[in-house]
């Protein structure tokens, strides 16, 4: 215990699996802001705001809460830059106002019939819709380049605004939240088996990712545990999971700066994979394989030698890659390109791909020999997993219990966190945290300085996901 | 060396789908369609799972190319707007616009359950519930998300029923 900030040695705690929550009052809540600790997500529910930190010294992790008084808590961002979205996140959706903090809107772009949706008793539609506010850069005179919300290719639905001196990339603002398709609400009220199907649907290439995160939110809730069998399915999936969706990273990125031969062959290993998904598991992205209390299914034997030959095939081509995205012109285009800043990485507490390539140089190139290096240990580990399923039985039943879980998983893009709170068997609050909250603010500081005719690349190259974040 | 991988070969197109298309294309843009269809996808708020497949499908196996069909990034460039996502409230105004942007005549086409009818979250207060709320839409092909071998058929029923 003496390893806990002094902020909390006081403070109220509240059954949650498995980390404790504290409740604080307004004084902790910002006194524990100020220590060395990383916000990994932020959220509300009708009567408070949460806050989910990882204690850098301790490597704790720490879930939170403050009852708004009066409508306001203390806003997290005077400290945490990052923790602007969310606060705006939660005035849209809660109305609770951050004190000190930044309350333009993020995901109520004026189109609701209702505003402050999820708050116990909604707000009427806001009167019109605005136009995005951007910050103001410099004395006026910079071109402004608006990209989005529909963009080029085919891809996900967000707007960039960026700010150029010449060609030159002075600032990058990003406005998201066009694709909010109420997920949240709709999970509130439902119980975790009819609710899973959204957890599935928050972002297609981290379908798993999601839905472990969920399930073991749940089963944490519950105090129990999926049996063996599950548990090593879960991570098969999540294992091919990541290696489908980073080998489409790679295609992306590869089609991006026209390499023809590098983007049809990470293209058909990534096809071949998802052949395989879908001889296995009956579904290309294993939507909804995973349920709350276990899986919804098994591949059979069939299915488990269909894995096995795909993956054997991929481990056997991914020193060809290797060497498509290591030579000629292709490396030359990413080496030096969107070099993210180490410092950055940790204070916004990004991890995953992008944390990796920072132990070599930071570049696009070092994320992708860094998605290299995550292919070919998820190969080998799920090659491992198919040889040694335990036995036993794929679900347990879900009792309708009460109680607070967190669970996570990690997807292509970093660790998803799911928080959840039941009452009765039935979800009384939920939020899932995606990877793109960490991801973003990242992106934005990473294509300032840059050319304005990279910022595509760029983006592409540190791989941001937009609809898990939208909710 | 690395083996360029090639295309695969394709069945034929399901008759009957070609058939009720057909009915639903009017004869006078069958003569100024032609044989190519330049396709535009918008995002009306997918979850990204139906451009996972979409992307799969712009891959060196299904090559579109061979039927005639390309992507392209201005709707003004586009024959098809191939919409995906539940429309969201937030991303009415942008399908409006790149529906205003493409050049007569046009086809909307509804891809993935959510854009057919807004899918799981049909009804929910952020949503519309796919682009036949606020467009004609010609063609829908189901799915979650649909798989590309479904999408070829769909675009290339589309581009069966437009030639002469
Ligand atoms: S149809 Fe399915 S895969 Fe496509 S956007 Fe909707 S939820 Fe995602």
């Amino acid at each position: 215990m003496n390893m806990l900030p002094p902020a909390l040695r006081d403070a109220t705690m509240e059954a949650c699996q498995p980390w404790a929550r504290f409740d604080l009052t307004a004084l902790q809540w910002s006194a524990l802001a100020r220590d060395p600790v990383t916000l990994l997500s932020a959220w509300a529910d009708t009567a408070r705001v949460y806050a989910l930190y990882r204690h850098r010294p301790s490597g704790l992790i720490l879930p939170v809460s403050v009852a708004p008084d009066d409508g306001s808590y203390p806003a997290l961002s005077i400290w945490h830059p990052v923790a602007a979205w969310y606060e705006r996140t939660i005035h849209d959706l809660w109305g609770h106002v951050p004190a000190g903090g930044d309350t333009r809107p993020w995901l109520d772009h004026g189109h609701w019939p209702q505003t402050a949706v999820m708050a116990a008793r909604p707000g009427p539609p806001s009167v019109a819709a605005e136009p995005p506010e951007f910050q103001e850069v410099g004395d006026g005179t910079f071109m402004q380049w608006p990209i989005g919300p529909l963009t080029a290719g085919i891809g996900e639905a967000g707007h960039l605004r960026l700010t150029l001196d010449g060609t030159r990339i002075v600032r990058a603002e990003s406005r998201l939240g066009y694709t909010h398709k109420g997920t949240l609400l709709l999970m509130r009220g439902k119980s975790p088996r009819v609710a899973a199907r959204f957890a599935a649907r928050l972002a297609g290439d981290a379908t798993v990712a999601h839905s472990v995160a969920f399930a073991v939110a749940t089963e944490m809730a519950l105090t129990l545990q999926a049996p063996p069998r599950a548990v090593a399915l879960r991570s098969l999936m999540g294992g091919l999971e990541r290696i489908a969706t980073l080998l489409d990273d790679l295609t992306s990125l590869a089609g991006l700066l026209g390499d023809a031969r590098a983007h049809g062959y990470c293209g058909e290993q990534q096809e071949y994979v998802r052949r395989g998904l879908a001889g296995a598991f009956g579904h290309r992205l294993m939507m909804d394989g995973v349920v709350p209390g276990g899986v919804a299914g098994e591949p059979d034997a069939n299915g488990l030698s269909v894995l096995r030959q795909v993956l054997d095939g991929l481990a056997e081509s991914l020193l060809a890659i290797r060497r498509l995205f290591g030579n000629g012109l292709l490396a030359a285009r990413l080496s030096g390109l969107g070099v993210a800043d180490r410092q950055l990485v940790e204070t916004l507490g990004v991890e995953g791909i992008v944390a990796e390539a920072g132990r070599f140089g930071g570049d696009a190139a070092a994320r992708c020999s860094a998605r290299l290096d995550a292919i070919a240990r998820d190969t080998e580990a799920c090659i491992g997993l198919l040889s040694a399923l335990p036995e036993g039985p794929l679900a347990i039943a879900l009792p309708a219990n009460s109680g607070e879980g967190i669970g996570y998983a990690a997807s292509a893009r970093g660790t998803v966190w799911h928080w959840l709170r039941l009452d009765h068997g039935q979800i009384a609050a939920v939020f899932p945290t995606d990877p793109g909250w960490a991801l973003w603010p990242l992106a934005e500081a990473t294509l300032a300085g840059a050319a304005a005719g990279d910022a595509a690349a760029i983006q592409c190259s540190l791989g941001l996901p937009v609809s898990g974040m939208d909710l | 060396m690395v083996r360029l991988p090639r295309a695969e070969p394709v069945q034929a197109v399901d008759a009957e789908t070609v058939a009720s298309l057909k009915q639903r294309l009017d004869a006078a843009a069958q003569a100024r369609l032609g044989h190519g269809l330049a396709v535009r996808h918008v995002n009306t708020g997918s979850c990204n799972g139906c451009e996972l497949e979409l992307r799969a499908l712009t891959g060196v196996l299904y090559d579109l190319s061979r039927f005639g069909l390309r992507f392209v990034d201005q709707p003004a460039h586009a024959d098809v707007l191939l919409v995906t996502g539940p429309l969201t409230r937030n991303l009415r105004q942008a399908l409006e616009q790149a529906w205003d942007a493409t050049p007569d005549p046009k086809w909307v086409v509804a891809l993935g359950d959510c854009a057919v009818d807004g899918g799981v979250f049909k009804g929910e207060y952020a949503v519309l519930g796919g682009p036949g709320a606020v467009l004609p839409v010609d063609l829908t092909i189901g799915g979650c998300p649909p798989s590309p071998a479904r999408i070829l058929a769909g675009l290339r029923a589309l581009l069966e029923a437009n030639s002469p």
